[in-house]
């Protein structure tokens, strides 16, 4: 029986995948990024203060100590010149040396780093699963009471600044009778972070605590807006039982905008842990950009600020690799174009080329 | 003839989450408004005992400095106030406009304005406040302008989404035929049909603004002691929390209560507006 | 389409009654009911087309007979029994397995019916697998082979592991088919399936259901709007009104002698590809439910009311064999639907000057959809451009009024080279050219008045502002038979036709000599359609010149002096609407003619 023309013949196999095009493209892009988010940081810390050697030293520092510190840290020279000769420094891992400590940065970072990310990972495998089963299990029971009071309550969480969260957990944990968790996180870093777990308790509560409302809240709408589609009411009129509609026809297409998701909590998270680590005590990175700045200390500045926006950058880049290729039809694309416009949402009317003309 | 904005403010006020949003919001505005007047002392006066408990003369005891606490917290939230308004206006407006301008001009323009929104997302909210006061000083107005900074991207994409979507409808072709100019289909067209989510988006920043300036102050980053700021008092007095807890929770309910209030307004205009759609069949 | 009517159920021994259903009643909150009353019954290997307008309760009816109703609406009374099963008192389990396994069901859109995330094959197996079909894993896949290819679509595993979206409209309507035939269920409910699709697509589908019903021994409830697509496809008809049915008959006895003023309306309103006829608008609208008169709910429209229709509901009664109509005063001869004079006697002989005229324009978006193409457009006539999707038509509309880019060829208005954008164009000549959009829910700004909507273009083309803008507003709305009050409403509390009215009226307002109309009745239902036509009619006969684009061939006929027929981006064939209709003389003409439903 003639059928009139297929949108899409099979005939011709693809060269390259769509997405992997797609992909190249948006790495160069996000290499473009981190190129100018260095620019940034060092014009920030080392261009745009008049001069950089008061600020570290202070307004009260004597002439001598000034000069000595501008030839050490090179900030005689031309701008350009300090910029490339950073830039080649930072590309090389050699990170300079901490005004404060005179250790390298390196060194210091290495374990704080691996601190704060044992933190996050902790956050992250607390909240997750949590909101994804919470906000399934909510997005099921749509208008009980149930959903009606959590809802309530995850409006209350968002609305409280993260370190209220933090600082409440600490008085609570610091009441006479409270002190089954230690309210401040002094870590020995002679032992291996997996024996004193009971340090990451807290802290990991209370960003949880903050995360938790955004991710939930997300996942149920998105859950909600599945389940009232077409196609689930065609499953449910196929007799299909409603476990398999919830697990095989809902969950897959609700939960790749919670990619996205979690990509921008851990971008939140980032700052809440700064705040949550200061007052926990918890010897994070965090705490040392803190320190870093009340000390000046510009070289650690520069290195934690760039570490933490290169990997917010990275973590954008995974999750968009990812959503493309859980989306049957991002992944199955024939055209770069198709992709991008899909990503980044609707045409303006003038610039309108459909693929289909109207 | 019914006015159009009239409409709104009132389908806004009939949800039940509005009007307990701006209650509490307009209380607590009033109360960092007009506290410094109605505090008994003056918040920088030392008149009592250190960590001293509360009694007749001072209902909330006194801090870390002896100062009485009542004083200092009704003294104490203006600089949130004001900040985090002015944060938050900034960057509505120019997010807005940046936003708008993308949507519609030249593919590069857009894609320039697109990207500097993506670079400027890159550093977490509080880092690059961070980063500029560290660098640049803490004077009040710079602290404002950053936090603008950091919160004007969010506003540029949701204005283009939103601008964007609205323009694919047949209405603003209508006008577009009709021969207006770009700036009035914007104005008259596309501007009042994305004030809403806009507007939801304001009340969102207002209630990040204060948990940020309030974290500021509490890292020390803000206003100067011996001003009365909230953040600023649960710094001071964290030490004395177990003695004295008055002086690190009064300042830190008022602060919940006003981000909760902001919060509960921004989210009943949006549930509101959620619940007129346009029919179709 | 007289095949698709030849197919016959082979002679069976037994005509087995598959569904009855009985005084079927669903509401909404506050006890306001949806439909109510509703009684019928099929046999096996019938196929039964439910006809309504919007608003009618149709989809209702459909989805109750899968015991489901929306969210906002409850199932409270009646019965239906699918082979001797009461559906409706059944729960859970035993309901889940009737759903699919005793009635399947195929929705009105495939593009979201199906879920974006599954493969094709994936569906077919998991529906055999949940109803636990005794067969085993080899018998399963020859059975969804088999079906496959009974709707129409390759077997190949290739096939089966595409997704939704990499399939054509048409064939994934026909996957819907597959998912419904595959359980070999004794009834299937279709929910306007082929509304969608092109007219080509739509006539294979409609076969293919037949055949597949007719063999299988498969009964089947077809809902759709229009009589005149499934004239040839079912054997019974029934016609329903605010909920309630008003009309039941064989196909002939409908089709000759309906009885029910109702359907004496749609069919006058209906337009006929065979023949240029009035197309005559059913006064007034539809009520909402909740807002039914006592009595008849159609009294308020009908002609031949009498006080007792107000008084008591009609209900079915048998008027004679074969045809049964809730009326107290059903109409008894049969129906002749007169042919109308054409508009204008357009002499090709005389020249005159053409008010349009375009040569050679070539469109690009990210690639070519227009191809040379030229016509020319007298003042006064109306022109139809004809096509299915894809063919370039609404491309062509936009360039003339003012929204294309990237085109080359020459466009002359009134003698006058015209400028492809709209604000390029000189201000004098831009209000002469309006545009009429298809879709009449996006076309208006929710946030302005009608009143702002029409006195903008005023003040902009014209600087009156004012009273003397107010006169002039209340005056369009009355050439567009709108009440003044409208004016200050906004978009959100009118119909769907009164949008597309204010709509012509913004276009008015402007004192056009064009108008261009894109698919400006698609969105609306048949009586509507009509009065909108007759408007337009109107229109013309002032004085006005028309350029309609639309796929529907019975519109062209209604409506079109000439028309020009397109096809990926290509004029196939051009000429007066009588010989092209009636002499066609390309093969994709001859097609497409073949295919259009007629009431003929």
């Amino acid at each position: 029986m003639p059928e009139p023309t297929v949108a899409n013949p099979s005939c011709s196999p693809p060269r390259t995948p769509a997405w992997l095009a797609w992909f190249i493209g948006r790495l160069g892009y996000g290499l473009l990024t981190a190129w100018v988010i260095s620019l940034v940081v060092f014009i920030a810390t080392q261009a745009l203060p008049s001069d950089p050697a008061r600020v570290i030293l202070g307004p009260d520092a004597p002439l001598e100590s000034i000069l000595t510190l501008q030839r050490q840290l090179g900030l005689d020279r031309p701008i350009l010149e300090q910029y490339l000769r950073w830039l080649g420094s930072a590309l090389s891992g050699e990170l300079g040396v901490s005004l404060d400590s005179n250790a390298p940065v390196a060194d210091i970072l290495f374990g704080r780093f691996g601190y704060t990310l044992a933190l996050l990972a902790g956050v992250i495998a607390l909240v997750v699963p949590v909101a994804l089963l919470l906000g399934v299990s909510l997005a099921l029971r749509r208008d009980s009471r149930v959903d009606r009071w959590s809802l309530s309550l995850l409006i209350f969480l968002k609305a409280t600044p993260g370190f209220l969260l933090a600082i409440g957990l600490v008085l609570l944990f610091s009441m006479p009778h409270m002190d089954l968790l230690p309210a401040v996180s002094i870590l020995d870093p002679d032992k291996s972070l997996l024996r004193q777990l009971q340090f990451l308790v807290l802290p990991v509560l209370a960003l949880s605590l903050s995360a938790l409302p955004y991710l939930t809240r997300m996942v149920r709408a998105s859950m909600i807006e599945a389940l009232e589609s077409d196609y689930v009411v065609a499953a449910r009129l196929r007799g299909i039982p409603e476990w398999r509609i919830v697990w095989r026809h809902t969950l897959p297409n609700a939960l790749i905008p919670a990619i996205q998701g979690v990509a921008l909590t851990l971008r939140t998270l980032i700052g809440g842990a700064l705040l949550a680590e200061v007052i926990f005590s918890y010897p994070g990175i965090g705490t040392s950009l803190n320190s870093a700045i009340q000390m000046r200390d510009l070289p650690m500045i520069q290195a934690i600020v760039l570490l933490i926006t290169l990997g917010v950058v990275l973590i954008n880049l995974l999750a968009d690799l990812l959503t493309v290729l859980l989306t049957p039809k991002l992944r199955t694309a024939r055209r770069v174009t198709m992709i991008r416009r899909n990503r980044r949402g609707i045409q303006p009317w003038w610039r309108r080329s459909p693929s289909k003309a109207p | 003839m019914t006015d159009v904005s009239s409409a709104r403010w009132q389908r806004w006020l009939a949800e039940p989450q509005t009007r307990k949003g701006a209650l509490i919001t307009l209380l607590l505005v009033a109360l960092a408004l007009f506290g410094p007047w109605l505090a008994p002392h003056a918040p920088t006066d030392m008149l009592g005992q250190v960590y001293g408990a509360p009694s007749a003369a001072a209902p909330l005891g006194y801090d870390f400095l002896g100062h009485d606490v009542l004083s200092r917290l009704l003294s104490g939230g203006l600089s949130v106030l004001w900040m985090s308004v002015a944060a938050a206006a900034i960057a509505l407006l120019v997010g807005s406009a940046l936003g708008l301008l993308a949507g519609f001009s030249r593919r590069r323009l857009d894609q320039l304005i697109t990207w500097l929104a993506d670079v400027s997302l890159a550093f977490p909210d509080l880092i690059l406040v961070l980063l500029i006061v560290s660098m640049l000083g803490r004077a009040p107005w710079l602290i404002v302008l950053t936090v603008a900074i950091a919160f004007t991207p969010g506003v540029i994409r949701l204005a283009r989404g939103s601008a964007v979507a609205v323009a694919g409808q047949e209405f603003v072709e209508a006008a577009q035929m009709m021969g207006y100019s770009r700036r009035r289909i914007l104005l008259r067209e596309i501007l009042p049909n994305i004030l809403t989510p806009l507007l939801v988006h304001f009340g969102n920043m207002l209630t990040w603004g204060v948990g940020m300036l309030s974290g500021l102050s509490f890292l020390g980053y803000g206003v100067a002691p011996p001003t009365a700021d909230w953040g600023l008092m649960i710094n001071e007095n964290q030490a004395g929390l177990l003695v004295q807890p008055w002086a690190v929770l009064a300042p830190a309910v008022l602060i919940g209560v006003f981000a909760y209030g902001t919060n509960i307004l921004a989210e009943g205009i949006g549930r509101s507006s959620s619940r007129i759609g346009d029919k179709q069949p | 389409m007289n095949a698709i009517a030849g197919i016959e159920t082979p002679r069976s021994p037994v005509s087995t009654r598959v569904l009855q259903v009985t005084q079927l009643r669903v509401e909404l909150r506050d006890q306001v009911d949806v439909l109510s009353g509703v009684s019928f019954s099929l046999d096996a290997g019938e196929i039964v087309g439910l006809v309504g307008e919007s608003g009618s309760g149709k989809t209702t009816l459909a989805t109750a007979l899968l015991a489901h109703a929306r969210r906002d609406a409850r199932i409270v009374s009646g019965r239906v029994e699918v082979a001797g099963q009461a559906l409706l008192e059944l729960q859970g389990e035993a309901l889940r397995q009737a759903r699919g396994s005793l009635i399947g069901y195929v929705a009105q859109d495939p593009a979201t019916a199906l879920n974006p995330a599954l493969r094709i094959g994936g569906l077919l197996r998991e529906t055999l697998a949940v109803h636990q079909v005794r067969l085993n894993r080899a018998a399963q896949q020859q059975r969804i082979v088999e079906t496959l290819r009974d709707v129409g679509l390759p077997d190949d595993p290739e096939f089966l592991r595409r997704f939704p979206h990499q399939l054509s409209g048409g064939q994934q309507q026909r996957v819907m088919l597959a998912l419904a035939f595959v359980l070999r269920p004794r009834l299937i409910v279709l929910d306007e399936p082929t509304t969608a699709l092109d007219v080509t697509t739509q006539a294979h589908i409609l076969a293919t259901l037949r055949r597949l019903c007719k063999s299988l021994g498969v009964a089947a409830v077809y809902v759709s709007h229009d009589l005149a697509v499934i004239k040839d496809l079912v054997d019974r008809v029934m016609v329903m009104y605010a909920g309630r049915l008003v009309e039941i008959a064989s196909r002939e006895a409908l089709f000759s002698r309906p009885a029910h003023p109702y359907t004496r309306g749609l069919l006058a309103a209906i337009p006929d590809v065979a023949q240029r006829r009035d197309l005559l608008p059913i006064p007034g609208h539809a009520p909402a439910p909740g807002q039914r008169p006592g009595g008849c709910a159609f009294a308020p429209r009908c002609s031949r009311r009498r006080a007792e229709c107000s008084a008591a509901e009609p209900t079915l009664r048998e008027l004679r064999a074969q045809q049964q109509v809730a009326c107290v005063e059903p109409y008894v001869q049969g129906v002749q639907l007169t042919p109308q004079v054409p508009l204008l006697a357009i002499d090709d002989v005389a020249p005159r000057p053409a008010l349009l005229e375009i040569n050679g324009l070539n469109l690009a978006y990210d690639r070519q959809v227009l191809f040379d193409v030229s016509l020319r457009l007298l003042p006064g006539e109306c022109l139809a451009l004809v096509g299915e999707s894809g063919s370039g038509k609404t491309s062509l509309a936009r360039a003339v009024a003012g929204l294309g880019e990237n085109a080359e060829g020459e466009l002359l208005y009134a003698g006058q080279p015209l400028k492809l954008a709209a604000r390029q164009r000189a201000a004098g000549l831009r209000h002469q050219i309006q545009y009429i959009f298809q879709n009449p829910y996006r076309a208006l700004n929710p946030r302005q008045s009608v009143y702002q909507t029409l006195s903008a273009p005023l003040q902009h083309f014209f600087g009156i502002k004012g009273a003397p803008a107010r006169e002039r507003v209340e005056a369009v709305l009355k050439r567009v038979s709108l009440p003044a009050s409208v004016a200050d409403l906004y978009p959100h509390s009118l119909s769907g036709g009164e949008r597309q009215r204010v709509a012509i009226a913004r276009a008015l307002i402007c004192e056009p000599k064009l108008l261009i109309c894109d698919e400006i009745t698609s969105a609306l239902d048949v009586s509507v359609q009509a009065s909108i036509l007759a408007l337009l009619r109107q229109l013309q006969a002032q004085g006005l010149t028309l350029l309609f684009v639309t796929h529907d061939l019975g519109v062209v006929r209604a409506i079109a002096d000439r028309v020009l027929v397109l096809k990926l981006g290509r004029v196939v064939e051009q000429g007066r609407v009588d010989e092209v209709l009636d002499r066609p003389q390309a093969a994709y003409t001859q097609t497409l003619l073949e295919n259009s439903p007629t009431l003929a």
